[in-house]
């Protein structure tokens, strides 16, 4: 199905819910001495979006605005994932005392305004509609990256972030400019039929994907196009590193796999992507060589990191490499594992990042040595957490983690990249090293006289409780989740 | 009830444990003594399960199964036969002992017991689970209490041994993890049933791969996964090149969880070999037993040996001397004939009590010395005459003296061997006298001689202790002079694991 503006609206209600909370925020910006009471409306409407979405899921796939976004099961699993990072961000935030610092009003509607780009590089089904989508994401995220006032890390991060956005960005256009020039169309559907016919000049094809793979790898923070994560994580507020880190990075999923899966490739038998458009390059050595470069190079640079903030941006880079592994086999398991992992992360880093917010309300600081003896300080039950999350971003059973990680490990072994596996599982051992420091700090280390006790952010308890038994019941009984993330492979298929 | 027994004794100490934490943390001899009763249902379990086991059967008994993720496959199975029944027994032994042998542990209380139960619910399941994703869940659930265990409540370089034992075994667990998926995509239709990929052994393929440098090896699929879990398994043991953690972890550890590592940890390993490596991967078992079973076995008797003689640490000297006689069970299931593979599971089970009781001795001694050097004593037989009667206890049965149990199971192993292996038999038989150079060696400068002035004063050992030795040294003494009742249990089991494999000797 194909529909037109006017016809459009009435499957388009979540975006307008999200959009119309925006305005009102805009407006009441204006008007509303009591700033507090803004988080609260952003709640609500991101709850109520997140209702609409939840009940246009199983839609009959459908394109929308004279095929530029795509409304199908791929798309809302996507807006769920950025509405519940949203949620969780906004509670955050609530209880952030970096966050009382800056002009909360402008912070919401700016924040909202980044989720709601999200939904477009999740559902666009036309190159322009995707730049734009991750234009409006790029913006958003440096403004509120820069806006803790009067801190030179915030503001020097921010314009690191804009350089690099602006390049990998520039990058990514001219890949597209390529693409369009072979194909005549920025449309999905033209391009993979002419893909289909062979595409054109294989190198040429060949460096449009590299081009848009920058562009795209840069939202997730894979390497070589990482350079701004650990700078943007330790200057933003934290909240926002939290939404950044899952949201950023599952919106680089999306726009990446609608781009390499429905648009340029064709699905075969039971659930095999042929990638006919470059039979004569070798594309799946390049993602899995960039795969085991990004998870080596993340977990390694992780390893000597005393800020805790950027040792979990290090920590991401790793885990966005670990994610690509699911791009490598060209197969519905794969992306499903992708998927998968997408969800099980926003979980278990959200709640890393929220103890890492709890430990700074208390004691303004963020490096390692604020961790010191935690649990025996009064915060016993947010170290735990934190132990919880840590071990479930290490991969360790019964945590969703170590799911997350098996299905992304059985599918490269299914397709027999039995090398990468090795190097993944090689990797997670390099990475307990570092998450046990903080676990070793928090627990094993006894407080020094100066640690004075923490007191635990009490707003930020239901949802970190809530958090950590997600993370500990998604590792025991997961089949629901794999199952919705299943049903969620359905694409608009061009 | 009895349809649930396994279940009953995996989850016991897990109820266990979710009480502890909902009691209050200054309780501590409420917790003490809710943490002992959740370890007892799953000994009385263990003895019922003792007495009503079929020992004349092969297949796997008090089968429990259940769906749990449909779309893989994946059930909650467990089960148990002659193998595991053995370690399970073990395990409900030693943990509720261990119990009593932390009561004075008075530092995080609440956060000890909890752990520890924890644990014992992962030790348990490790050995019961038929399936292999529960498996490798039990096998992974273990390491976190252990890491706490050892690194809140250990000695002095605590932190540093518990994540090298973390590292080590995650390592081990990872290569595992990739040998299992292997198995399971490998195997049509997949399945993570364990029973079932030993019946379709066959669908492993031996046929070299292209690969450098497995070409050269001529090593084929089979040998490749084998390779892979061997590594897993062998960290465990620990077998020689990867043993290093083992002493830094036993010396730092608390008494009770030297007692678990060495009694049942270790276990592990050669459990895993006998469970997974020789019933699914016959073939490669049969090429590469040679040397990484046997060869590897003889070695680590005499390397572990030497090591424990050098040291002047008691509890770095037990923990060598596991190192060992963990090596008298590689070679012993290298054999792949009755009186090897049976000698090599008792030695599994004696090595579990006996080795408890050593790690239990050093406790006590500890406990009132608070040092364990070897050379900072003397004499103490006449202070202590119940410790040391115990102690004299089990170091002749950890050294083999005939009437023990060390000594069933060692002669075992070394008539298995020797038919097939003369060389490393007549090593493996020096390393007997190396542990009584060094056992000997030991009682000699701690109990014998005259007593050192500065101990006069030591008290003797108390009940709570006795209690905790006394078990022990009853089935040391009891499998000693009639080893059928372990034997009889295993027999059936293992010669049809072991028959599996010599399909395939050349």
């Amino acid at each position: 199905m194909d529909l037109g503006n006017v016809a459009s609206l009435s499957l388009f209600y979540p975006e307008i819910v999200l959009a119309g909370t925006i305005l009102v925020l805009t407006i009441l910006d204006l008007v509303v001495a009591n700033k507090r009471a803004m988080a609260y409306l952003g709640l609500a409407g991101c709850l109520v979006a997140l209702g609409a979405t939840v009940d246009l899921y199983g839609t009959e796939p459908t394109l929308l605005f004279h095929r530029m976004v795509a409304l199908d099961n791929f798309s809302l699993f996507f807006k769920v994932v950025t509405l519940a990072a949203l949620v969780g961000a906004i509670w955050m935030s609530i209880g952030s005392g970096e966050v009382r610092q800056v002009h909360l009003g402008e912070y919401y509607i700016v924040l909202l305004t980044c989720g709601f780009g999200m939904f477009f590089m999740a559902s666009a089904n036309n190159l322009l509609m995707a730049y734009l989508g991750l234009e409006l994401v790029s913006l958003t995220s440096y403004i509120l990256t820069g806006m803790l006032p009067h801190n030179r890390r915030s503001a020097e991060a921010a314009l690191k972030y804009l350089i690099y956005g602006g390049v990998a960005s520039g990058t990514m256009i001219y890949g597209m400019s390529w693409v369009f020039g072979m194909a005549g169309s920025l449309d999905y559907a033209t391009i993979n039929a002419a893909m289909a016919e062979g595409g054109g000049n294989q190198i040429a094809l060949f460096m449009a994907f590299v081009f848009i793979l920058a562009g795209f790898g840069y939202k997730m923070a894979f390497a070589p196009f990482h350079m701004w994560s650990p700078d943007v994580y330790q200057g933003a507020p934290t909240p926002f590193t939290g939404f950044l880190s899952v949201a950023s990075n599952a919106a680089g999923v999306a726009i990446l796999i609608r781009f390499f899966y429905p648009a340029v490739s064709t699905l075969g038998q039971e659930g095999a992507w042929a990638f006919q458009a470059l039979p004569a390059l070798q594309w799946t050595d390049l993602l899995v060589a960039l795969s085991i470069i990004t998870m080596t190079w993340g977990n390694l640079s992780a390893l000597n990191q005393r800020n805790v903030k950027r040792l979990l941006a290090y920590s991401g880079i790793a885990h966005a490499g670990y994610i690509m592994m699911g791009l490598v086999v060209l197969n519905n398991d794969g992306l499903n594992a992708m998927l998968f992992y997408v969800v099980v992360y926003l979980i278990m880093n959200l709640g890393a990042f929220l103890v890492v917010m709890i430990v700074a309300n208390a004691t303004g600081r963020e490096d390692m040595d604020a961790y010191r003896g935690l649990a025996w300080r009064g915060a016993a039950f947010p170290a735990v957490c934190m132990m919880v999350f840590l071990a479930s971003l290490t991969g360790l059973p019964p945590m969703a983690g170590f799911i997350g990680k098996l299905l992304l490990v059985a599918a490269i072994i299914e397709g027999q990249f039995y090398v990468l596996a090795v190097v993944a599982m090689i990797n997670t051992v390099v990475s307990l090293y570092y998450y046990w420091r903080i676990v070793k700090t928090m627990f094993l280390d006894e407080p020094a006289p100066e640690d004075g006790p923490v007191a635990a952010t009490a707003s930020a308890m239901p949802l970190l409780g809530a958090l950590m038994v997600l993370t500990i019941v998604l590792g025991v009984y997961w089949a629901p989740l794999l199952d919705y993330t299943t049903g969620s492979l359905g694409f608009f298929m061009p | 009830m009895t349809e649930h027994v396994l279940s009953y004794m995996v989850f016991f100490p897990l109820a266990g444990m979710l009480i502890v934490l909902c009691l209050p943390s200054d309780r501590h001899d409420l917790i003490r003594w809710v943490s002992a009763a959740a370890t007892v249902p799953p000994l009385l379990l263990g003895i019922w399960l003792y007495a009503n086991f079929d020992t004349t059967t092969t297949g796997m008994q008090f089968v429990e199964r259940a769906a749990w993720i449909p779309a893989f496959n994946i059930e909650y199975y467990v089960g148990v036969d002659g193998l595991s029944v053995s370690m399970v027994l073990l395990t409900a032994l030693l943990s509720f002992l261990c119990i009593f042998a932390s009561w004075n542990i008075d530092k995080g209380v609440k956060g000890y017991f909890a752990l520890f139960l924890l644990l014992d619910t992962g030790m348990t399941g490790v050995f019961v689970a038929l399936d292999f994703v529960l498996f490798y869940v039990f096998w992974e659930v273990m390491l976190l209490p252990m890491y706490f265990l050892i690194g809140i409540w250990g000695g002095p370089r605590k932190e540093y041994a518990a994540i090298k034992f973390f590292l080590y075994t995650l390592l081990g667990s990872v290569l595992m993890l990739v040998a299992i998926l292997a198995l399971y995509f490998y195997s049509e239709p997949n399945t993570f049933d364990m029973t079932k990929l030993m019946d379709r052994s066959s669908l492993f393929s031996t046929e070299p791969l292209g690969m450098w440098p497995f070409n050269v090896w001529g090593w084929g699929f089979q040998h490749v996964v084998w390779m892979a879990l061997f590594i897993g398994f062998a960290i465990k043991i620990p077998a020689f090149p990867f043993h290093t953690w083992l002493p830094d972890a036993h010396v730092e550890a608390p008494t009770a969880i030297s007692v678990i590592l060495a009694g049942i940890l270790l276990k592990m390993g050669t459990y895993g070999i006998l469970r997974i490596n020789y019933p699914m991967l016959p073939e490669a078992t049969a090429d590469l037993a040679f040397w990484f079973l046997a060869a590897l076995g003889a070695w680590n008797i005499i390397y572990g040996g030497l090591c424990a003689m050098a040291q002047t640490d008691m509890k770095k000297l037990v923990a060598y001397s596991s190192v060992s006689h963990m090596g008298y069970v590689m070679l012993g299931m290298a054999a792949f004939n009755t009186q090897g593979i049976n000698g090599a599971v008792l030695q599994m089970f004696n090595h579990g009590t006996i080795t408890a009781m050593l790690f239990l001795l050093v406790g006590v001694i500890y406990d009132r010395a608070h040092h364990r050097d070897i050379d900072g004593f003397g004499g103490l037989a006449s202070i202590m005459p119940v410790y040391a009667g115990f102690t004299a206890l089990a170091f002749f049965a950890s050294m083999g003296l005939p009437g023990l149990s060390g000594f069933v199971s060692e002669v075992l192993v070394l008539l298995g061997a020797w038919p097939k292996y003369h060389a490393l038999t007549i090593v493996a038989a020096l390393g007997i006298v190396i542990t009584a150079g060094y056992m000997l060696w030991m009682m000699q400068r701690v109990y014998l001689g005259p007593p050192n002035e500065k101990y006069r004063s030591l008290p003797e050992i108390n009940g709570r202790e006795i209690f905790t030795l006394f078990p022990l040294g009853v089935i040391v003494v009891i499998v000693g002079v009639y080893p059928r009742v372990v034997l009889d249990l295993l027999q059936a089991s293992l010669n049809n694991i072991n028959q599996m494999v010599i399909a395939h000797l050349s």
